[in-house]
């Protein structure tokens, strides 16, 4: 016999194409791991229209041993063949009724790969509208409210308003001047290497002064407040939802986008402009670095910035942001009040915002270049 | 009590779901006035969803459901409010909003609904406080409470309004069983002594027999109710086996 903690397989054909498994010892995880191939192995090639087990050898059985043979005896029963255990142990034959599922269920006849991959589409497609269409709804709705507060500035939480700017707006300025500074030093040192060629090293502060306030204070800033705010925000009203906290203010008779995404937004929008202007200011003094260090004194490089940019690009940079900020505030309170029921749905929430905010963003983004140019700002 | 008090709440022919599948069909039940009515079904059955449809959240697919005189599903603006004002609900988890004090969570209620000076709001959120007994409690955030006093807190909240019906979602689910039995206790002395009519999901059979009036039965393969009546009907004459296991099988345990 075997020794114990081994089990071991042999097998002897049948008349009329059946087979015989003899197994013996002990049938555990330790025993199964190679048997389980072979057994499965040597199955499939005779396919055998009677399959039997022989069990008297079996000293004990765990549930890997029990899956051995509930999944031989799954794999006949789905070829519509014969199976049988001879000599199991009564305790251990009780023991397997108890853990035997049946047989699996036959798969669904889908529909063709074509026909899914089509229906994919359309699915998504349709999810995509749909989406789309809450956003522009949900904005709507928050922008006709902020209209209202403007009429009615008692009717915003003010304490509220004041605590989540704080939290989005000064306590972001660090990081904000940090990738100023970065940025402004790194866009310069590159597009020196292109100007060096032509002795043109001083145009360098023209054209990052450009980049900063046209472009790239204002998005660096928006994709700064979003992963720190839009997600935060998300996440926040997300539990709120998972808490039912949001169905109780329905039921005290307050408005949750009143109460809740309103502060948000208002915050959002006051402090994005602010930040913007760190973000440039740290942008240029990272440049003026540069450019001193290319031997220009600081006097020529300001002159050079304020002959460069006028006030219509600061300021024209700065009009976006205002949108930016109620975008970003106005998607993260709409992906937290979407918030489902599982596990993760905070989680996904605070993603969804992140990302359907940048997407925004560029896309916001993209129309204020068009509708500059067309104005010559 | 209550037994012939006219209905405060009617249910007919509802239809509940969530976009398109449908959890609970054609239900149809009354709440008399002053009566604790209980809900009860295993989970996952829609008790939720059948509560959150009664007190307006959602909107039922199909059916009206009548609260206290107004059509909750149709109803807008002031008719609507003054309903909510009407009501209390306690959700399962407590919904205490979590940057608050316990004051202030019931403060709150009491500002959206009435323009008293903020010492007065403040005397009546320790008077509901002391009511469910948590008086000391009325400082403290609710993550720093305990289950129990949680759902005491929640209570005290929706009891804010002087409210005429009472929403209980499950409220001694979790609770050891003497706090659930204090629980049920408070729910009785206030049915008795302010003649609140109180709506409770609840599975819990010990909580069932202390205060329910009458029950409805939900289920959820069959999608609708499959027994109603006074708990000692249902334990006694009910033919349902589901129903027959569900006050047999825990009544014998507990
Ligand atoms: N917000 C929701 N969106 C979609 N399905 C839901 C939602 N809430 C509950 N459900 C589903 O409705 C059914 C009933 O849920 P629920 O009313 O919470 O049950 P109960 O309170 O009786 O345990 C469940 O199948 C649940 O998955
Ligand atoms: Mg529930």
């Amino acid at each position: 016999m075997a020794d114990s903690g081994t089990a071991t397989l042999d097998y002897e054909p049948l008349a009329e194409g059946g087979l015989r498994l003899v197994l013996k010892g002990t049938l555990n995880a330790a025993g199964i791991q190679q048997l389980w191939r072979q057994a499965m192995r040597q199955v499939a090639q005779s396919d055998p229209a009677a399959l039997e087990i022989d069990a008297r050898g079996v000293e004990s059985l765990d549930a890997a041993g029990m899956a051995l043979l509930l999944e031989l005896k799954a794999q006949q029963e789905q070829r519509r063949q014969d199976f049988r255990i001879r000599g199991l142990r009564d305790d251990l034959s009780d023991l397997m009724k108890l853990f035997d599922p049946g047989p699996p269920a036959p798969p669904k006849p889908g529909p063709g790969l074509l026909v899914r991959f089509v229906h994919r589409v359309g699915e998504i497609s349709h999810g995509v509208l749909v989406g789309f269409h809450t956003q522009v709804n949900f904005l709507g709705e928050i922008f006709v409210r902020l209209l209202s507060v403007l009429v009615r500035p008692s009717r915003l939480r003010w304490a509220d308003t004041f605590l989540i700017a704080e939290k989005a707006g000064a306590n972001a300025v660090g990081i904000v001047a940090l990738m100023g500074f970065l940025i402004g030093l790194i866009l310069a040192f590159q597009s020196a290497i292109g100007m060096r060629k032509f002795g043109a090293e001083i145009y360098v502060a023209d054209l990052v002064v450009l980049v900063l306030f046209r472009e790239l204070g204002p998005l660096i800033t928006a994709f700064i407040l979003t992963s720190r705010s839009g997600s935060a925000f998300a996440a926040e009203l997300g539990t709120m939802k998972v808490n039912e906290e949001v169905d109780a203010l329905v039921t005290m008779g307050v408005d949750p986008v009143q109460f809740l995404a309103l502060p948000r937004l208002v915050a959002a929008i006051c402090v994005m402009p602010l930040l913007t202007l760190f973000n440039e200011l740290f942008g240029l003094i990272g440049c003026g670095l540069v450019m001193r260090s290319f031997g220009f004194p600081v006097a020529t490089y300001i002159d050079q910035i304020q002959e460069a940019a006028s006030l219509g690009d600061l300021f024209g940079g700065l009009a976006k942001t205002f949108v930016f900020g109620g975008l970003i505030a106005g998607i993260g309170c709409l992906r937290g009040l979407q918030t489902g029921k599982s596990p993760s749905a905070v989680g996904d929430s605070a993603t969804r915002a992140v990302v359907s905010g940048i997407v925004a963003i560029v896309v916001v983004d993209g129309v204020f270049a068009v509708m500059y140019y067309y104005l010559g700002i | 009590m209550g037994s012939d008090a006219p209905p405060i709440i009617q249910v007919s022919d509802v239809t509940v779901g969530y976009d398109h599948h449908i959890v609970l069909k054609d239900v149809t039940f009354e709440v008399r006035a002053g009566e604790v009515f209980c809900i009860l079904g295993g989970s996952g059955c829609g008790k939720s969803t059948l509560l959150k449809h009664m007190i307006g959240l959602h909107r039922p697919m199909a059916g009206s459901i009548l609260v206290d005189g107004t059509d909750i599903v149709t109803a807008e603006g002031e008719e609507r409010r003054a309903l909510l004002g009407r009501i209390g609900v306690a959700y399962q988890n407590g919904a205490l909003f979590g940057s608050m004090s316990l004051i202030e969570n019931i403060c709150m209620v009491l500002e959206e609904f009435t323009s008293l000076p903020r010492q007065a709001m403040q005397a009546i959120a320790r008077m509901k406080m002391k009511v469910v007994g948590l008086q000391d409690a009325g400082d403290r955030m609710p993550s720093e409470l305990s289950g129990g006093m949680r759902k005491r807190a929640a209570i005290a909240r929706a009891l804010a309004l002087d409210p005429k019906i009472l929403f209980l979602d499950e409220p001694s689910a979790g609770l050891d069983p003497i706090t659930a039995a204090q629980l049920d206790e408070l729910i009785v002395e206030l049915s008795q002594t302010l003649r609140i009519t109180f709506v409770i999901v609840t599975h819990e059979l010990a909580s069932i027999f202390a205060v329910a009036d009458r029950v409805i039965m939900l289920d959820k393969e069959r999608q609708t109710i499959i027994a109603r009546g006074s708990p000692e009907e249902l334990r006694d004459r009910s033919d349902d086996p589901w129903v027959r296991q569900f006050f047999h099988r825990q009544s014998s345990s507990a």
